[in-house]
């Protein structure tokens, strides 16, 4: 044990660690919300709502069907993204000509609903979910204890935003990606289905978001109103790394939260808002945001 | 991204007014029989939300830009006003005014940040701002957290009227109301109002023309801002109670609601908007969380069959302008 600025040092690392977790479903969730920006140019409002049900699906396999952690982090994602798939089917296909403020407006309403229904179904509380057996427990790294679950989430969030990233930017999947971001007449000119990687692309950012509800379920309780508090700060880390770049969306997210955390030692009182504070410097300063292209 | 929210409308700009005098003259007359059938404090609130939804409006309706954080301006002015009113007793007018300047200094501050980026990145700002605030409001030693701030003496109007008694404090609050509501009206059809709407139809298109855009957005902003804390103000004044809620990001959903419901860019759409609002969330209180539901399904509603709102769809129908 040692200090550092008068901090213990147990207390320094345990809300940088904390920091780091939130980070990564920052960067989860903003990585998800760049990438259904880039392709249908709305702003996803029922994000927060879907991290929720990824929350909500893992809990109900395991109190119903004994599905565990371990299944439930691969059929979560899929569930859910096939819910985002019929809603994008459903809903904002028609939508696409339009404003792109309407795409908000409704997936907005959708987030109502699904916190609604949600909330009709298991009240406000929230609802424990256990971390699995194989990741109880934790090591002494001799300045901080770290427990296991919260290393697996920090890796495997940090494995999967690397993983979204060289899909996008590095493989040929990606690329027509990319290109129909840029000019979608011009690719479907070449015989690419963009309606379909239109709907494929809401449906991965969905299942992103969902992904990120599976494994926050074992930290924070499972509740309808988890969603909706996390995507205002998502929303304010996407405006600071702009969406313009998917690895401005990882970097800033884990950045973010670190920075947090740090918040939370020297400054407890700041943490709520510290975010949002520098939001508001980063708009005075490079409006366009920190990876941002377009303004 | 420049595209209007609401073109339409502007189709039957050019046609005459009258519609407009006789719908304004039978709300009043409405209003004014009004609070001999129905419970004068729902009137009140719907009153409040009116003026709340009108000044919205006047941002995405006219401007084209949406603030989802418009709780910030209405709650705050709220707090205030209640403050002023319990703490330094202040006349109700006094407190009035001090929070509807603190929402102006505020819609100043967070309008000058969030024009510096356009559409959904300013409805991400805006909301981010509101939150901000939320947590101050939270944390401030003044709003009592979770309590909020209670039992608000109404006090007297000018030191002349007991604003105790219900019906002097309907009739205030009608001609507050009635006051914004014309107000917004002039502003909107003023060659102000025509440069805002020009930047709502094509902003770069008003930039060459030599209009300094940002300049009419911040006072768009502002002026918005202003009057949803006048609007506030006059909640914690007949509810005698400023609370977390008002500050709620879920505040700034339920106007945003009364606006499109009601139809965005219309003159009298946030009224009726407003009203329907109110009602639903009164006569739906005991369903609990459906509610909520029920909200969401009208936004999903609103944007995929009617986005022109019902005052909207009405004044289409009868190619006149509401």
């Amino acid at each position: 044990m040692f200090e550092i600025f008068g901090i213990p040092s147990q207390a320094l690392f345990g809300q940088l660690l904390l920091g780091l977790i939130n980070g990564s479903f920052y960067a989860l969730l903003s990585l998800g919300l760049a990438v259904i920006f880039g392709m249908l140019h709305i702003i996803n409002f029922a994000h927060g709502a879907q991290y929720m049900m990824g929350a909500f699906a893992a809990y109900l396999m395991l109190q119903y069907l004994g599905i565990g952690y371990w299944p439930a982090l691969l059929i979560a994602p899929i569930l859910i993204g096939a819910t985002g798939i019929i809603v994008e089917r459903l809903f904002l296909q028609h939508l696409r000509s339009l404003d792109p403020l309407y795409g908000l407006l409704l997936t907005f309403g959708l987030a109502l609903v699904i916190e609604g229904l949600f909330r009709n179904g298991f009240g406000s509380s929230g609802l424990p979910y256990q971390v699995p057996e194989t990741l109880r427990g934790g090591r002494n790294l001799g300045f901080m204890f770290l427990p296991n679950y919260r290393a697996w989430v920090i890796v495997l969030s940090l494995a999967v935003c690397l993983a979204t990233w060289f899909a996008i930017e590095r493989t040929r999947l990606g690329s027509y990606l990319r290109a129909a971001t840029e000019n979608p007449v011009l690719v479907r000119a070449f015989g690419i289905n963009v309606p379909r990687m239109v709907t494929l692309t809401y449906g991965f950012g969905v299942g992103l978001a969902a992904l990120a509800g599976v494994m926050a379920a074992p930290i924070y309780n499972v509740s309808p109103q988890m969603g909706s508090d996390l995507i205002i700060v998502v929303f304010a880390v996407v405006v600071i790394g702009g969406m313009g770049s998917i690895m401005g969306a990882i970097v800033t997210g884990f950045a973010l939260g670190i920075i947090e955390g740090l918040t939370k030692v020297f400054f407890p009182e700041a943490s709520n808002t510290v975010i949002f504070v520098i939001m508001a410097v980063v708009l005075l300063l490079r409006p366009a945001g920190l990876f941002g292209r377009h303004a | 991204m420049d595209r209007g929210l609401n073109q339409p409308v502007l189709l039957h700009q050019r046609e005459t007014s009258r519609s407009l005098e006789a719908a304004f003259a039978a709300m009043v007359v409405l209003l004014v029989v009004a609070p001999f059938v129905i419970y004068p404090v729902f009137l009140m609130q719907a009153l409040c939300f009116v003026l709340f939804a009108c000044a919205f409006n006047l941002l995405i309706g006219y401007v084209g830009l949406i603030s989802f954080g418009h709780a910030l301006f209405f709650g705050w002015a709220s707090y205030v006003t209640a403050h002023a009113a319990k703490v330094w007793a202040l006349p109700p007018e006094l407190a009035i005014l001090s929070g509807t300047a603190v929402a102006a200094v505020l819609g100043l501050i967070a309008g000058g940040l969030a024009i510096r980026r356009q559409g959904i990145y300013f409805a991400m700002i805006t909301l981010a701002l509101a939150q901000m605030m939320y947590f101050f409001a939270l944390r401030a030693k003044f709003t009592g957290g979770e309590d909020g701030i209670q039992g608000v003496p109404r006090g007297r109007l000018f030191g002349l009227f007991d604003l105790g008694n219900e019906a002097a404090m309907y009739v205030f609050v009608l001609v507050v109301v009635l006051a914004g509501f014309l107000l917004i009206y002039r502003i909107i059809n003023s060659p102000f109002g025509e440069v805002l709407k020009a930047i709502r139809e094509n902003e770069r298109r008003a930039v060459s023309l030599g209009y300094q855009t940002e300049r009419y957005k911040l006072v768009a902003f502002a002026l918005s801002a202003t009057l949803a804390g006048l609007a506030g103000s006059m909640k914690s004044l007949v509810f005698q109670l400023a609370s977390l809620t008002d500050v709620h990001w879920t505040m700034s959903g339920d106007v945003v609601l009364m606006t499109l419901l009601g139809g965005l860019g219309t003159v009298f759409g946030p009224v009726v908007g407003a009203f329907l609002v109110i009602a639903m969330q009164n006569y739906l209180a005991p369903f609990g969380q459906w509610v909520l539901v029920i909200q969401g399904l009208i936004f999903v509603a609103c944007v995929l069959a009617f986005r022109r709102g019902i005052v909207g769809e009405i004044a289409n129908r009868m190619r006149i302008r509401l």
